[in-house]
This record gives structure tokens, sequence and C-alpha cells, in this order.
């Protein structure tokens, strides 16, 4: 293995060192029960009430606002099932797009069954949503808006604050995934008309299983879960301490590390302009309006997985759209929704990076490239 | 992914064996669909009965590539009734196995196989 470089951050992050020390006091020694009355259970609360406020600094929310979950995915859940399970007497209309990760996609699947109608908006050619879709789709049922803030595998940026407008003189609650933005790009809940919005600790350089979801004030759900009352009822169990202390900690940071993340532009573009060299490959996405980390490319001829095996040999780590990797066999919904075929698709390789990410990753990454995809039309009975 | 790729896969799919095309092939066989992302092409040379060369090119997954490379090396100088006999299962078997969700998608090698010797024998006139 001559290399070890990860430009996979979007599908997840390395714990910074700084959050797994604030973690670690809360697993053996401030092992206490937030809900307990002695000193101990008072310290691991205080702790969770600064995590909380770390949270919502970084996306310009009020401490009472911000609630934690255990993942994204089930942030979404909770904003959306929350959202319909309270408002069925108002409708039963929801407005998402084609594009949204999984999380929101099957919830909303799992709504239909149970007579919910779903409108599932399409996307240009780039990835985006159009606006007046959004408009034209509001009927007198409509309850709930979802429309993530950037995609997770192209790294489109959606025009969140604008369909947030809309949403807010429709007297429409709006959701926003922001699980790929939240502490990489500038985030305020009041500038983007977000009642809810989705984030996971994981993606910013916090610990795996935890998650938060901005419920505004005034804005009410019906929780997921029946038990002890913690999180203000909106999601009771024991917290999970060391978790939302690492979380706040990754928050905190975030903030620092935003013009960090904000450059990543320079090495994307020098990533992006260098792979287009390589014949007969494009961009897939929009080329302005993307996340900072993201690189997505689809190689005609080839298949995705066998790109990935071979960037792993060579000790880089990406993924991509092919359904031949993933376990439903469907080529990525985000990319057919794009217009691409399924052969365009399975051609895909998705590059995100991060803070740990240099220029001669990307030379590196750029050097290698052109020998995997050329070995590989090789072998492929597509190529010219 | 490679959860589940064996090592013997994970080694055909990084060197594949007889890679290309047959320009005078007595026989081809093309199976599988891009759309689904596995497509494959299989090219025989027959001599006496036997496969005297094979040779694949295919689009697809690392499965897709290690099976393709594992039959040309497994039917190579047998016999058209013994290649016929060779199943998905011998394929998998010979390379330690694959993962379940592979085994239906990207085994299309014997697939392919059988359908360049079908194609060899009309065009011979022995079928």
């Amino acid at each position: 293995m001559v290399s070890s470089i990860y430009m996979d951050y979007s599908s997840t992050t390395p714990v910074d060192p700084a959050v797994a020390e604030a973690m670690y006091p809360f697993f053996s020694e401030k092992y206490g029960n937030p809900s307990s009355l002695y000193t101990k259970g008072r310290e691991a609360k205080k702790a969770i009430e600064e995590a909380r406020q770390e949270v919502a600094d970084l996306i310009g929310a009020r401490k009472e606002e911000v609630f934690f979950t255990g993942s994204g995915t089930e942030s979404d859940n909770l904003a959306i099932k929350g959202t319909a399970y309270k408002n069925r007497k108002k409708g039963n209309h929801i407005i998402t797009s084609s594009i949204e990760h999984h999380a929101v996609l099957n919830t909303c699947k799992f709504l239909e069954i149970q007579g919910f109608d779903v409108t599932y908006l399409p996307v240009s050619r780039e990835g985006l949503i159009n606006q007046d879709d959004v408009e034209n789709a509001i009927t007198g049922k409509t309850i709930l808006i979802s429309i993530m803030h950037a995609n997770n595998e192209i790294g489109t940026i959606q025009p969140v604050r604008e369909i947030g407008k809309l949403a807010k003189d429709m007297g429409i609650t709006f959701h926003s995934d922001a699980v790929q933005t939240a502490g990489k790009i500038p985030l305020n809940v009041d500038e983007l008309n977000v009642d809810l919005l989705s984030m996971s600790a994981h993606k910013m350089y916090g610990p795996k299983g935890v998650g938060a979801l901005y419920i505004r004030k005034g804005i009410h759900l019906e929780p997921l879960l029946h038990g002890g009352g913690h999180e203000r009822n909106m999601r009771p169990g024991t917290e999970n301490v060391p978790g939302i202390v690492g979380f706040g900690k990754a928050a905190e940071l975030a903030k620092k590390h935003l013009p960090d993340e904000e450059k990543l532009v320079i090495l994307r573009d020098s990533l992006i302009k260098g792979i287009l060299e390589i014949e007969d490959s494009y961009l897939n996405g929009h080329a302005t309006k993307r996340l900072p980390n993201n690189a997505n490319f689809r190689f005609s001829f080839i298949e995705g997985e066998s790109m990935i095996l071979i960037l792993d040999m060579k000790g880089v780590a990406a993924s991509t759209g092919s359904a031949c990797s993933s376990a439903s066999l469907e080529p990525s919904h985000v990319l057919s929704a794009l217009g691409l075929k399924p052969e365009e698709a399975h051609g895909s390789l998705r590059l995100t990076l991060g803070i740990g990410n240099t220029q001669e990753d990307v030379d590196y990454v750029v050097s290698v490239l052109p020998g995997i995809v050329g070995k590989l039309r090789m072998m492929s009975p597509l190529a010219r | 992914m490679t959860d589940g790729y064996s090592e013997k896969v994970m080694e055909h799919f990084a060197n594949p064996r007889n890679v290309g095309e047959i320009k005078d092939a007595d026989g081809i066989g093309k199976v599988g669909n891009p759309t689904c992302g596995d497509l494959m092409w299989i090219y025989i040379k027959v001599k006496d009965n036997r496969l005297e060369d094979i040779k694949f090119k295919t689009f697809g997954c690392g499965a897709a590539i290690a099976t393709s490379s594992m039959i040309t090396e497994l039917a190579r100088g047998m016999t058209i009734e013994e290649a016929l006999e060779i199943t998905r299962k011998d394929v998998a078997d010979a390379l330690d196995g694959l993962p379940p969700v592979k085994m239906h998608c990207s085994n299309l090698a014997a697939d392919g196989l059988h359908a360049a010797i079908k194609d060899y024998l009309e065009k011979s006139g022995k079928k």
C-alpha cells in the first residue's frame, strides 16, 4: 500500500482528538444519569446543556430549540412523522424532492402507506429543485415541506431560504435535512426560514450515534418514542451523555473550522479540473451551487464498484452510486433523478474532501485515476 | 462491496486472466445488461472439439470481472461437452465463494460461456 488517503468525508469523518478527549471522562468517571438529583447527575445534566448551547450557536438557534436524537436518520423521522401525526386533522399532504436521503424518502413512503399523500418534486439536470414547482405543488392539505439543504451524493445546495420563505408565507411547516451542511457551510435557521432542521455529529468530526433536531419554538411534533420525559418528552430514553458532549465539542470546533471547510473549494476545484482531463468523464451536480467538499464524476463505459476497489488498492477511500455497491442493487436514485441512464449512474465516483486532505492528496488521486479508468475500459465491451 | 469478497476474487479482479477479444472467434456469448450494471462478452476458439482459446470483455463490478477471469481458466482446454457442464456454482466455488448479493447479478460467466458455445454450435452447423 503506497498511500492512505481518505476522500469519503460525506460518509463519515474521524472524531477530532479534542472531541474524543472531551467525551472520555463521561464514560467511567462522570457517569451519572442526568436525571439524578445528586452531584454526579447534575454534572452530567450540566454537560448536556452546555453541549446543547454549542449546537444551538452553530445554527443560530436558541438552546431550548435543540433536541438530541440518536442519528440524522432519527432526526428526519422525528421531523416528518412527528409533523404528520400531529397535523393529521389539518391535512395529509407532504412535499419533498426526489433526491432526498433515504431517511426522508423512506419515511415519506412509510407515511403513504398510512394514508398520507406525498409529492416528490423533480430536479434539474444539475440537481436543483425549482421553487415554482414547490409553489405549484402546495394544496390546501399540505402540512409539511421537506427539502434537504445540500445533497449527500452530488453536493447540490438547494434554494432552501426561498423555499422556506414560501412555506412561511403559506403557514406550512418547513423541514430541512442539513446533515451535509451543518458545520460545513454557514447556517442560520432564521435566515433559512426553517422550522425543523436535522443534524448529525459524525459528519462534523463528532461521534457516531448522536444527532439533533432543531424545532422552532411554537412548532409541535408528536414524539416517536414514549417514556420517561427526557428531551422534554420529545425523545425519551436516558441521554447518550458522552455522545452529546462530543457533539457539543464538535459543534464548537466546527464554528472555528468553517473558514477551513470553505477553503476546501480550492482543493475541490483542483480535483475537478484534474479529473475532467480524462476522456469521456463528466461532473455530476451543479458547477457552483455545490458543497465546498464534494466532487462527483461519471466515467463512460465502466462501473463504479470496480473503480472503488482499485482506488482502495491504491490507498484511496471513495464511494460510488453504482447499484453494484449497494445492497438494493438499484443505481442511485439521485443520479437517476438527474436524468442519467442506469449505465451512466453505474459509472459514478464520489470524492468528498475534509480538513485532513491536502493538495498532495488531490495530485495523487488525479495521477492514479486515468490508469484505473483506462484499465477498466480495456476490459469493457462498451468502450470504443 | 469488498465485504465478503474472498482473497481469490480480489486476486482475479486485480490480475484478470485472458482479457480481450478473439478477432476470428468461433463463438461469441453476450450476456447481462448494462442497465443492471453487468455486461459480459465471452469469445471462444475451438479446435478438435476443445476450447483452444477463450477471452472476455466485461463491464461490471469486482465479482463480474473475477468470475469472467475464472471461467476462462476453468474452461480453457476442455471439450465442448465438459465446458457445457460448468455451472454458476462451479465458478463461485472456484473463487472460494461470492457474497450472496452477487450470486445472481454478477455471476454470469457460466451463462456467457454457454452462450458462446451455443453460438459456435449454430455457426458450425452442429446444432
